[in-house]
């Protein structure tokens, strides 16, 4: 206990006596830590964007014209019991047209074919994880014993996926790797920032452990002190990134979540939990910094 | 008092350094220090000892001297095993000190006390912080430090400075905290390479006179120096080393073995020529 107050003492005279490094060792912290304070939420909610874009893949089950009301009824009913459907909407011919209309930005389509709707009702079968689009499109259509797909019911005329499906989930995939690579290689930038830092404030002081180790002070006795200067130093950086980031939080993009679908999604990451790892993170990295480059000064 | 408390604990220590040599009680108490066929090789090829043989009994007071490069410190180090020799031993009361693990080295070194021409002290300590840090690495409790550290500077004449840093004391006042954090311990052996290398005639007198009186309380002390004449008038032993090799080995035994520290210095300062009262060199 007397040697832990000594430890806690010596940290402190050596944080006093060396108040330069110290406080670049501390500003690198809190800078870093910035950086992944705002960039861990803005990649969260990118990540939920494409998750938005995923979930709107769907399967198209085209009717035929001349289908009873009843009998699409019960279709619709069926399909909504398979596994992994989220829901089943139908589209009437004329819904089919609106629709078409509306994004073409033309009005009036029907009138220019003669008033003969091309279009067939159709249902819209939305589900619940992209990846179980072929599980779905099979329950639709099981294949006959020649392997050729045929629909469960006689009102189908054809089941379709959208064109651009395995697009997106590619894009969708790969945006979801390059993130994680991002936030990686950030994780790594901020450790050897750090670690550097802290190498370059031992450095300056190798003289001083030399002498130590004259004096006969066991290499953990030379140690404890600089370990703990390091969680001081994560501690205090970690401290002014926290209290900057409440703070543009509650200034800048609390006020603006109202207006944005992206900024909203920052809710979506807990902001408490991100700030406790930050905190843990910064103070292992000082000390775990501190620790090792000193092993190069008390070969004995 | 004082001084006879600070005997019994450094005899405690001693007995402590010389287990091994209880343990063949029958035989002749080891030397305290022991070089047997010593030779130190440096990396690249410099030989800085070759086949060194030594032995150094405890209580006694030895000078090592020879010109630059002729292995003097490479000795200083062996000792403290900042150096391993390349063959032969180096013993420490009675234990080779390079069988030992590298876990026991700390614990080697706190019990020979080490004083060194560029004093390293450690620049952003007080004085009495150079001195207590010998002290916290043995984890003396607060209270013993706060007690022995400024007995230990009064007795180095350093009473008024405590609160000083180095950078605002003399060389010889610095040499002396040096002094000071070496013998804090009361360690058995104490090691002094070029102690008066930067000093100034006067001031080297009163290291010296400091390393006396640390011998004469029964601390073996072994200085390495080039300051022939400071030899010369001591009158102790003399290890003369030249190019690695030992030419000269003059036991001491031609002095006053009863001299008091003061009688000390009055006769080595009449002898240099310097005016006891004033500290003039008659030469200057």
């Amino acid at each position: 206990m007397g040697r832990f107050v000594f430890f806690l003492g010596e940290a402190y005279r050596a944080l006093r006596r060396n108040a330069a490094p110290s406080v670049a060792a501390i500003v690198t912290v809190a800078i870093t830590l910035l950086l992944v304070g705002v960039l861990v939420p803005v990649l969260d909610a990118s990540g939920s964007k494409t998750n938005d874009v995923r979930e709107q893949i769907a399967v198209k089950v085209f009717l035929f014209k001349q289908a009873e009301k009843s009998e699409i009824q019960k279709l619709q009913d069926e399909i909504a019991t398979f596994a992994h459907v989220k829901g089943v909407e139908f589209v009437s011919a004329q819904q089919a047209i609106s629709s078409l209309e509306e994004r073409l930005k033309e009005s009036d389509i029907l009138s220019a074919l003669n008033n003969r709707n091309p279009l067939p009702p159709s249902f819209n079968v939305t589900l619940d994880d992209p990846d179980n689009l072929e599980a779905v499109v099979s329950a639709i259509s099981p294949p006959d014993a020649s392997g050729k797909p045929q629909p469960i019911s006689g009102a189908i005329e054809d089941v379709q996926t959208a064109e651009q499906t395995d697009e997106i989930r590619q894009v969708t995939n790969a945006t979801k790797i390059l993130l994680l690579v991002i936030a990686v290689l950030l994780g790594f930038a901020s450790l050897f920032l750090v670690g550097n830092t802290i190498r370059l404030s031992i450095y300056a002081r190798r003289r001083e452990v030399e002498v130590m180790r004259l004096v006969g002070a066991t290499n953990w006795f030379i140690r404890w002190p600089f370990v703990i200067e390091g969680i001081v130093v994560g501690l205090v950086g970690a401290a002014i990134a926290v209290v900057i980031l409440l703070v543009g939080k509650t200034i800048i993009v609390d006020p603006l979540s109202d207006n944005f679908a992206l900024v909203e999604n920052l809710n979506t990451i807990a902001f408490g939990p991100l700030l406790a790892i930050l905190v843990v993170a910064a103070m292992s990295v000082s000390a775990l910094g501190s620790g090792i480059t000193l092993r190069r000064f008390l070969k004995v | 008092m004082a001084t006879a408390r600070r005997r019994t604990r450094s005899r405690t220590r001693r007995s402590r350094i010389e287990e091994p040599a209880q343990t063949h009680a029958r035989r002749k108490r080891a030397p305290l220090v022991q070089l047997r066929d010593t030779t130190v090789v440096y990396p690249g090829g410099h030989v800085g000892l070759e086949r060194v043989s030594l032995s150094v009994d405890r209580g006694e007071f030895v000078f090592i001297v020879g010109p630059t490069g002729c292995g003097k410190s490479t000795m200083i180090k062996l000792l403290i095993r900042e150096l391993e020799p390349a063959s032969g031993k180096v013993m420490v009361a009675g234990k080779d000190i390079n069988d030992m693990g590298r876990d026991k080295v700390p614990a080697l070194r706190r019990r020979i006390g080490t004083v060194f021409q560029d004093y390293k002290l450690l620049p952003n300590r007080t004085v009495y912080d150079n001195v207590a840090y010998a002290l916290q690495v043995t984890g003396t409790p607060r209270r013993e430090i706060k007690r022995q550290v400024p007995e230990i500077l009064r007795m180095v004449g350093l009473g008024a400075k405590i609160h000083n840093y180095p950078d605002q004391l003399s060389g010889g006042e610095q040499q002396r905290v040096s002094v000071a954090r070496a013998f804090v311990n009361h360690p058995p052996l104490l090691l002094a390479d070029e102690p008066t290398g930067n000093l100034d005639p006067e001031t080297s007198i009163g290291i010296m006179q400091l390393l006396y009186r640390i011998n004469r309380s029964g601390t073996t002390v072994i200085v390495v120096t080039h300051d022939r004449e400071m030899v010369d008038k001591m009158k102790r032993r003399v290890v003369q080393l030249h190019e690695g090799r030992v030419i000269r080995d003059q036991a001491a035994g031609m002095y006053a073995s009863e001299e008091d520290t003061t009688e000390f210095g009055a006769r080595i300062r009449s002898e240099m020529g310097i005016d006891p009262l004033t500290g003039e060199h008659e030469e200057y």
